[in-house]
C-alpha cells in the first residue's frame, strides 16, 4: 500500500466517524419521531451526487461547563453545495442528533461561511432548521452568531432566493432567520415555530396551549402566514422546494429558466368560469389554470389570506407571479393580511425579474371596527407601494368587479400599469351599484312616493351607465376591452413586448415602505 | 408619554423567570384569552345573512358538502362542511343577520 493510499483510507475513516453525527441511538431517535436525519435531508433534496460537503472537521468552541471535553461532530450543522435540477444551491441542514442541533458560535460560523459563498457566487441558498436554540454554555457567543445570520440573510435579501425549511423545533431568536427570507417551508407534527415556548406562556400568562397549537406548521400555514409552504411529509416538502426552485432565477441579475412552452390542459374554457350573476363566486385559480402552460399554477401561502391568491405559473414557458383576488373567499376583499400577502410577494416579483399579472374581482376593502384597528390604512398602502415601486412588467386584466381603491390599488394604470385588460364583464366604478345610486339619487329616492321602487330603478340605471369597463375605456385608463377566449394570446403578446421593458426611478438609498 | 399612560399603576409583569414593574397598555389588558377552537363549529367569517340552509339537524353530511349559502360583501358565499359527521345544531334561521363569529352550525366528527 503507498503512503497515498494510506492517507486516503485515513480521510475515509475520519469522515465516516464525523458523518455520524450524534451517533446511532440519536439517528434512531430523530427517526423515531418521523424525522430524516440531517444529512439525509440534504441527500433527499439535492441532485444524486452533486452534494459537496465543506467544513466537515470543524470544531466547536464552547469553554467552561466541562464542554472542552464534548466532541460535537461539525458542531451540529452540515454546509455545502449542490444541484436541483442542475441549478446550483448552496444548502446548511441543523442536525438535531448532536447536542440537540443547538447554535454555537462555530456552528454559526459555518452558517455565515456557507451564505457568504452563495451570495459571491450569486446562487439561491437553502437552509433547514431543526434545532433546540442558542447553545446556552456558548452563551453570548452563540447570540454573536444568530446576529451574523440576520445580518446576511438581510444583506442578501433581493439579491439571491433564501429559502427556509423547518425541519423541526425553530425557536427563539433562531426563528428570526427564516422569517428574513424569502420563503419558509413546513411539515405538519414536525415544524415548530415560536418566539416564546408553551411552558413561558403558561408560568408568565397562565394561558395554556399546545405546542402545535401554538406554533405548529398549520398555524403558520393558516393564521400567521409567516410560512409558504405547507407539506404533510418532509419528502412532499422537499417536491416543493424542487419545485420552486424551478419558477425562480438564481440571483437578481437572472431570469428565470424558461421551459418549452405549453398549452393550457384545464377541462374548462376561460368563458366558463365566471357565474353570470355577478354575486355568485368562483375559484379564480380555474381562471389561472386556464390560462397557463400545461394548466400548472404553483400556489404560495394557499391557506393564509386566501381572499388574495399568489403563485408561479409560466405563459409561453416563461415564469409569471399572479396576484389574483378570490372571490371564493371572503368575497375577495382586501383586508390586513391579504394586502401585507400580497406586497410582499409583488416586491419578490420584482426583485428577481419576473412580470406580474394581476386578476381582478373584488369589492373594495373589508369593512369592520377590527380590520381599521388592526391597521388596514397601514397595511392597505403596503399593496399601492408595491405595485407603483416595481419596474417589472406589470399586466391587470379587469375580471368583474373594480370598485373603488380596490380599483386603485390592484395594479391600476394609475399605478404604473404597463397593460391593462377588462373583459367586458368588468364593472369599474367607484362603489358597487347599491351604494352609489342611494348616495348619487338620495333626493329623486327620499321625495318618491315608492322609495323601494325608486331605489331598485336607480340601481339598475347605474347598473346600466357605469356597471361596465366603457367609461374607463372612454377615458383611456383601460388599453382594451378583450373577450376572455383572447386572453392568453394577448398575455403571450403583451410579455413579448414587455420583454425589452426599460424603466427607471429616482436615484435613492432606498425608499420607506409603511412596513 | 402622555399623562394617560403616566398615572396608570406599576404592575409586577413578568417575562420569563424575572419579574418588572411597569405600566400595562389597554390593549394587552384587554386582550382576548386563546381558547382551542372545534373542529365542528362552523362560525362565519363576515357580517352577513343566511340565505339559505342546505341541511338541517341530523343530516350527515361530508368534508366539503355545502351547509348553508352566506350573503356577505354582496357574494353569495358557499360555506363547506369543514369535517365529515352529523349535524347536531343549528342556532340560525334563513333570512338571519348574523354577525362576524356567529356560530352557524354544530357537526359531531365521524
Amino acid at each position: 500500500m503507498t503512503s497515498l493510499q494510506k492517507d486516503i483510507l485515513e480521510l475515509r475513516e475520519k469522515k465516516a466517524l464525523v458523518q455520524m453525527g450524534g451517533g446511532e441511538a440519536a439517528i434512531e431517535k430523530q427517526e423515531a419521531m418521523g424525522k430524516l436525519t440531517a444529512r439525509n435531508r440534504i441527500l433527499a433534496l439535492l441532485d444524486e451526487n452533486s452534494f459537496q460537503e465543506y467544513d466537515l472537521f470543524v470544531e466547536h468552541a464552547a469553554r467552561g461547563f466541562g464542554m472542552e471535553k464534548k466532541v460535537l461532530p461539525g458542531d451540529g450543522v452540515i454546509t455545502g453545495t449542490g444541484t436541483i435540477f442542475g441549478a446550483p444551491v448552496c444548502i446548511y441542514a441543523q442536525d438535531f442528533t448532536v447536542a440537540g442541533g443547538s447554535l454555537g458560535l462555530m456552528h454559526a460560523r459555518k452558517i455565515t461561511k456557507i451564505m457568504d459563498h452563495a451570495l459571491k457566487m450569486k446562487v439561491p441558498i437553502i437552509g433547514i432548521n431543526d434545532s433546540g436554540g442558542a447553545r446556552i454554555q456558548e452563551g453570548v457567543g452563540a447570540l454573536a452568531g444568530y446576529g451574523e445570520i440576520f445580518y446576511r440573510n438581510t444583506i442578501a435579501s433581493g439579491v439571491i432566493p433564501q429559502i427556509s425549511v423547518i425541519l423541526g423545533p425553530c425557536a427563539g431568536g433562531a426563528v428570526y432567520s427564516p422569517a428574513l427570507t424569502d420563503f419558509v417551508f413546513v411539515v405538519e407534527n414536525i415544524s415548530k415555530m415560536f418566539i416564546t415556548g408553551p411552558n413561558v406562556i403558561k408560568t408568565v400568562l397562565g394561558e395554556e396551549i399546545s405546542m402545535e397549537d401554538l406554533g405548529g406548521a398549520r398555524v403558520h400555514a393558516e393564521i400567521t402566514g409567516n410560512a409558504h409552504f405547507y407539506a404533510k411529509s418532509e419528502q412532499e416538502c422537499f417536491e416543493q422546494i424542487k419545485k420552486l426552485v424551478t419558477f425562480i432565477p438564481w440571483n437578481n441579475k437572472q431570469r428565470a429558466r424558461a421551459f418549452p412552452p405549453k398549452e393550457p390542459i384545464f377541462e374548462k374554457t376561460v368563458n366558463d368560469i365566471i357565474p353570470s350573476d355577478p354575486k355568485q363566486p368562483y375559484d379564480v385559480r380555474d381562471i389561472i389554470k386556464s390560462i397557463v402552460d400545461d394548466s400548472d399554477f404553483f400556489e404560495i401561502q394557499e391557506l393564509w389570506a386566501a381572499n388574495i391568491v399568489i403563485g408561479f405559473g409560466r405563459i409561453h414557458g416563461e415564469t409569471i407571479g399572479f396576484v389574483a383576488n378570490q372571490p371564493m373567499v371572503m368575497a375577495g376583499v382586501l383586508d390586513c393580511d391579504s394586502s401585507d400577502k400580497a406586497a410582499r410577494f409583488i416586491r419578490y416579483c420584482d426583485s428577481f425579474n419576473i412580470p406580474i399579472i394581476t386578476l381582478e374581482d373584488m369589492p373594495g376593502y373589508l369593512p369592520g371596527v377590527d380590520q381599521e384597528h388592526a391597521g388596514v390604512i397601514r397595511h392597505g398602502a403596503k399593496v399601492l407601494y408595491a405595485y407603483s415601486e416595481a419596474t417589472v412588467p406589470k399586466i391587470t386584466i379587469i375580471l368583474r368587479k373594480a370598485y373603488g381603491g380596490g380599483y386603485i390599488a390592484m395594479n391600476s394604470r394609475h399605478l404604473g400599469a404597463d397593460f391593462v385588460f377588462a373583459w367586458p364583464s368588468a364593472e369599474i366604478a367607484v362603489m358597487g351599484p347599491e351604494g352609489a345610486a342611494n348616495i348619487i339619487f338620495r333626493k329623486e329616492i327620499m321625495e318618491a312616493e315608492d322609495q323601494d321602487a325608486m331605489r331598485q330603478e336607480k340601481v339598475k340605471e347605474y347598473i346600466e351607465k357605469f356597471a361596465n369597463p366603457y367609461v374607463a375605456a372612454s377615458k383611456g385608463y383601460i388599453d382594451a376591452v378583450i373577450e376572455p377566449r383572447e386572453t392568453r394570446a394577448i398575455l403571450m403578446h403583451a410579455l413579448i413586448l414587455a420583454k425589452s421593458k426599460e424603466e427607471s426611478r429616482p436615484e435613492k438609498k432606498h425608499g420607506i415602505p409603511p412596513f | 408619554m402622555d399623562k394617560k399612560t403616566t398615572e396608570r399603576p406599576l404592575v409586577d409583569f413578568a417575562v420569563t423567570a424575572r419579574k418588572y414593574k411597569t405600566t400595562l397598555t389597554q390593549k394587552f389588558m384587554n386582550r382576548p384569552i386563546w381558547t382551542k377552537p372545534v373542529a365542528g363549529e362552523v362560525r362565519s367569517t363576515l357580517p352577513g345573512t343566511v340565505v339559505s340552509l342546505a341541511v338541517k339537524e341530523g343530516d350527515s353530511v361530508k368534508e366539503g358538502d355545502l351547509l348553508l349559502v352566506h350573503e356577505a360583501m354582496k357574494m353569495q358565499n358557499r360555506i363547506l362542511s369543514p369535517v365529515s359527521g352529523t349535524v347536531t345544531e343549528i342556532p340560525v334561521k334563513e333570512g338571519e343577520h348574523l354577525v362576524k363569529g356567529a356560530l352557524i352550525m354544530v357537526i359531531k366528527e365521524d
